[in-house]
């Protein structure tokens, strides 16, 4: 076979390839824009000739998607701002000071980003139980705990990711910064951290997407206050055994993926790069 | 490690580094550390909706609650189910990953592309979305597979395998792209004279994959595997949205679903506890298993 005809067939391969892959989200979005009739039709087609926003529109009044989109929004983007904050403080202690205990820490901090957190979901429930009784707003039933949760499950690894950071900005620079009179604490906000938080972006979004895409935690915590709820809650909630709106449930899932796509799309290169630096050290 | 570090060591230094460290520690003794504490100790006991409300005193079972799992045969049943299930989806994940990965390095830039963003759309969709949009395309009446097939009207998710199956298949769609993406980079960081001379030898497209490729690969591949792996023993969301809660009679029910069940559904704390260690134990294996195979292949690299 001719080289360039070998490519030409390997290209139509990857093409159809691509197609089948990206099959299930065009009809995601193609079932979130077809006309009611046409989503429940015995004979469903792959296009549409009148495209309409109707699944979206019974999705965020109906279905009150708005909030449970501004919920997940709260709690990831919150689980990222403190994610940042503490685990830049424990970093730069890791980092910048000597103390006992300071190795024992360390190994810590890798041991425990190995426990599978699926299996905490039981003792957590009892601990957001307790959680409620002193601070309501943070235990059951409230976007609190949630955000507590996915908090501590991304320190490990935004510790372990920043502390290299940190160790990278010289400590002649604090050495200069104190000599022209700056506390030290204005020194750690002003200084220290705008240089390391680009470095986050990607620890960040990982984060953040754990937080959003969470449904396990969001379905233990959030028993019976339905105005908490999650996206991944709030779509499971819709699908019923016979009556399924399947036009508003696509519409939503559609809500609900474009954030996350957006994301990984900035980051890829980044994610990619740090995947495989990752594997390599 | 030494560079940037301050060498002022004193006994206020110690002091502002735990009041840097306070709330990273108190985050995570509270919801890391005294939860796993908490999971073994409850599943040390009979914990169930009475103790729970106080209603009754709690009963100190030691390995009471293991060993009703160990003669419980649908415990069984669902780890031998998990095993297998994790097992179809880590090879076929492992096939798809690999093949496409090769497949790109076929290709001109543009196809590489058009594959690559299709994949990422794959990867960047939320558990619950997959799971929700492979469910509509496998619907009985208005789902496109089985248009396309001229079943309309079989229900996919009521038969065990063809279930499991549904599941497996979304499972493996979300997971393909991250083994593509890292076994591509890893092929692409292996030299070009390399591949030149194994062509310059004659070796055919799958010789070369075979004899020469793979094996540069395999510290790679033995991350992806075990990656892949940890994730796949532990799918929750996908089963409990596809085949609402664990299928019909517990049917399609997999390890982590089956100890939420007995904790959630069934009121047994202490026997879903029980579970989760089990689980946790397991997982642990293969996490030792995976250190141990990253450093046998660092020393080979």
């Amino acid at each position: 076979m001719p080289r360039g005809l070998s490519r030409g067939f390997y290209e139509a391969i990857t093409v159809v390839i691509a197609g089948i892959i990206a099959f299930p989200l065009y009809w995601m979005v193609l079932t979130a824009l077809k006309p009611e009739d046409e989503v429940i039709s015995a004979d469903p087609r792959p296009w549409t000739a009148e495209p309409t926003l109707d699944s979206f529109v019974r999705a965020l009044t109906v279905q009150s998607f708005g909030r449970y989109l501004a919920n997940s929004l709260v709690v990831a983007l919150a689980v990222v701002l403190l994610s940042l904050l503490i685990s830049f403080l424990a970093a730069t202690a890791l980092t910048r000071f000597r103390f006992r205990s300071r190795t024992t820490l360390l190994v810590m901090l890798l041991v425990v980003q190995m426990v599978p957190v699926e299996a905490l979901t039981i003792p957590l429930f009892f601990v957001m139980q307790s959680v409620r009784d002193v601070a309501p707003a943070f235990g059951l039933n409230h976007l609190g705990s949630l955000v507590l949760v996915h908090l501590a499950f991304s320190l490990p690894f935004a510790i372990w990711m920043l502390r290299g950071f940190v160790a990278a900005v010289p400590v002649e620079l604090e050495e200069a910064a104190t000599l022209d009179g700056a506390s030290r604490f204005r020194f750690l906000w002003q200084v220290l951290f705008p240089l390391v938080a680009p470095g986050l972006v990607a620890t960040s979004v990982l984060s953040f997407i754990h937080a959003w895409n969470d449904f396990l935690f969001a379905k233990t915590f959030i028993i019976s206050a339905a105005e908490n709820q999650t996206l991944p809650l709030a779509l499971q909630v819709f699908i019923k055994p016979d009556q399924n709106d399947w036009g508003a449930i696509m519409a939503g899932s559609t809500l609900m993926t474009i954030p996350v796509l957006v994301f990984f799309v900035v980051v890829q290169r980044r994610l990619v790069a740090g995947l495989a630096g990752a594997v390599k050290s | 490690m030494t560079h940037g570090v301050t060498r002022r060591a004193g006994r206020g230094e110690g002091r502002t580094a735990y009041a840097y460290l306070a709330p990273a520690l108190l985050v995570l003794v509270g919801l890391m550390g005294y939860p796993i504490y908490q999971l073994v100790l409850i599943s040390l006991f009979d914990y169930g909706q009475e103790q729970v409300s106080g209603g009754a005193p709690l009963t100190f079972l030691g390995l009471d609650n293991y060993a009703t799992l160990l003669a419980d045969r649908q415990f069984w049943s669902v780890l031998g189910q998990t095993v297998a299930f994790a097992a179809f989806c880590v090879v076929g994940t492992l096939l798809v990953g690999t093949a496409l990965a090769v497949l790109a390095t076929k290709v001109r830039t543009w196809a590489r592309m058009v594959l690559f963003l299709a994949a990422l759309g794959a990867w960047s969709t939320p558990a619950v979305a997959g799971s929700t949009i492979w469910l509509f395309l496998f619907d009985a009446n208005f789902g496109f597979v089985n248009e396309v097939l001229g079943t309309t009207g079989f229900s996919w998710m009521f038969g065990k395998w063809t279930a499991f199956g549904v599941v497996a298949a979304e499972v493996i769609w979300c997971s393909f792209p991250f083994v593509m993406v890292t076994l591509y980079a890893g092929i692409k960081a292996i030299p070009g004279e390399v591949l030149e001379a194994a062509a310059l030898d004659g070796a055919s497209t799958w010789r070369t994959t075979r004899s020469v490729v793979l094996p540069l690969l395999r510290p790679l591949l033995i991350v992806v595997t075990i990656q892949s792996i940890i994730w796949d023993f532990k799918v929750f969301t996908q089963i409990y949205v596809m085949t609402s809660g664990g299928g019909i009679a517990g049917r399609n029910l997999v390890l982590n679903v089956y100890a939420y069940q007995q904790a959630f559904a069934a009121s047994e704390y202490g026997l879903g506890a029980a579970i989760g260690v089990v689980m946790t134990l397991l997982l642990l294996l293969v996490t030792l298993g995976y250190l141990r195979a990253l450093r046998r292949s660092g020393e080979e690299l």
